[in-house]
């Protein structure tokens, strides 16, 4: 899944990433050691001298990044129990338990920065930490796991496989292994839904009302539009983001058009259309207000994902605890004692 | 008695899987667990979904002893100069064959 971190920070009016002020001789040295490794294209690993704007850049955004993951579960794990078959069953756990698998990779790549896991939990569960918006909406009907693979894993490949590229190495090796995995997310989305369409007219109508309900929520998945981002020049020149928000909209709209049609499906956008000269397609106006809506906690769903959240953390304590005392109750005193 | 922070307790573990008999093993992340056998567990779930690995070691992280990034020059440039330590070095006439 995907982070809006580096785009909700300047609206948030907090945290922004700002070239510090005043550099002593040394520090300064380092920093244009950390430029031309940057503009080499190299990269940074944990325990290189990086400036404290970048670092902070990335915790958030790998944190957030790592959020989104978990709580991206549950939209779909709501649809476990009642899949239509058990082939659909065991692909849809596969699925959730692969995004819990991206949630741990990212935590791991944010921890090498300094920050604890209990820390980041702790901002999440507080609300302090945001995650990806678009969990914030509820999967209706089945058709809506088909399309969360298709539309949603899609546009989060589309932001994730530029981060493979990353400067900074442990997030860019933890999306390798994130991208290698969701590309069956996508797939096994978009043949769910091949399925259905070769059904009955009301399964039809339900893969259409998903796509018509999801479409939206997608092309604002990749944040503001590029005026409107001015965190975006800052995290490209830190090789953090290859590409803005728009372009990776943009290439998102290319793919989906055609595959769209494939399906038979419609995509509810009347101003969408093939445009020559650009070579590319237009689109309509994209609702930013619902946007920041629900960035600021009041889209359908933000309060019943975060009190999910809080309650398996709650109830998972004991767990965490009876391992720890196992763990205690067995290591060899001498080791103890070290 | 107040609830004890038992992730803070779990510690660190670096994992190293072995993709094929064969090969060596190689680092591929970390994960917190209680303690080794717990650890493993979790990295078969965590790092082997997909049959990545037919063994796995887990090491606790605060025993691996790094360099320096600040020392790298100092480490590494004096092998720099040293290409006679390479076999391409050598000039060996075309009739000695493949050596």
């Amino acid at each position: 899944m995907y982070t809006q971190a580096m785009d909700t920070m300047a609206k948030e009016g907090k945290g922004a990433p700002r070239a510090v002020a005043a550099l002593s001789a040394e520090d300064a040295q380092r920093q244009a050691r950390f430029d031309e490794r940057i503009d080499a294209d190299g990269r940074i690993e944990p325990r290189d001298w990086m400036p404290e704007a970048y670092r902070k850049t990335l915790v958030r955004q790998i944190s957030q990044h790592a959020h989104s993951e978990i709580v991206g579960m549950l939209p779909e794990g709501n649809w476990i129990s009642r899949a239509p078959s058990l082939k659909r069953k065991a692909i849809l756990l596969a699925k959730v338990q692969d995004e819990g698998g991206h949630g741990l990779y990212l935590y791991s790549a944010a921890e090498t920065l300094g920050t604890s896991r209990a820390q980041m939990l702790d901002d999440l569960h507080s609300g302090k930490a945001k995650y990806s918006s678009i969990f914030n909406y509820p999967t209706l009907t089945w058709a809506d796991v088909g399309v969360i693979g298709w539309l949603v894993d899609g546009a989060a490949i589309m932001n994730q496989v530029p981060i493979c590229r990353c400067s900074y190495g442990p997030y860019a090796r933890a999306m390798v292994r994130v991208c290698k995995e969701e590309s069956f997310h996508q797939r096994q989305g978009y043949e769910g839904l091949m399925v259905l369409m070769k059904g009955t007219q009301a399964q039809r109508d339900m893969v259409q009302d998903a796509v018509n309900r999801w479409w939206w929520k997608c092309l604002a998945m990749f944040g503001p539009p590029d005026a409107d981002s001015p965190n975006s020049a800052q995290g490209m020149r830190w090789g953090i983001k290859r590409f803005t928000n728009d372009e990776l909209r943009q290439k998102f709209v290319d793919a989906t058009v055609p595959q769209a049609r494939l399906l038979g499906v419609t995509l509810p956008d009347p101003d969408l259309k093939w445009n020559e000269a650009r070579g590319h397609h237009d689109y309509g106006a994209i609702d930013w207000s619902e946007f920041w809506q629900v960035v600021n906690g009041h889209g359908p769903c933000n309060r019943e994902r975060l009190a999910a959240r809080v309650k398996a953390h709650d109830d998972g304590a004991w767990v965490r605890e009876a391992a720890a005392a196992h763990a205690a109750k067995h290591t060899p005193v001498e080791a103890k004692a070290a | 008695m107040s609830t004890p922070p038992a992730l803070k307790d779990w510690p660190l573990w670096e994992v190293f899987v072995r993709s094929k008999q064969g090969l060596e093993h190689k680092h591929c992340g970390s994960l917190h667990a209680s303690d080794a056998e717990h650890a493993l567990q979790m990295a078969r779930d965590v790092y082997t979904r997909r049959q990545e690995g037919v063994s796995i070691w887990v090491v606790p992280s605060h025993l691996i002893a790094a360099s320096d990034p600040e020392d790298k020059d100092t480490l590494f440039d004096p092998a720099s100069d040293k290409i006679y330590r390479h076999p391409t070095f050598y000039e060996i006439p075309d009739e000695v064959g493949h050596m």
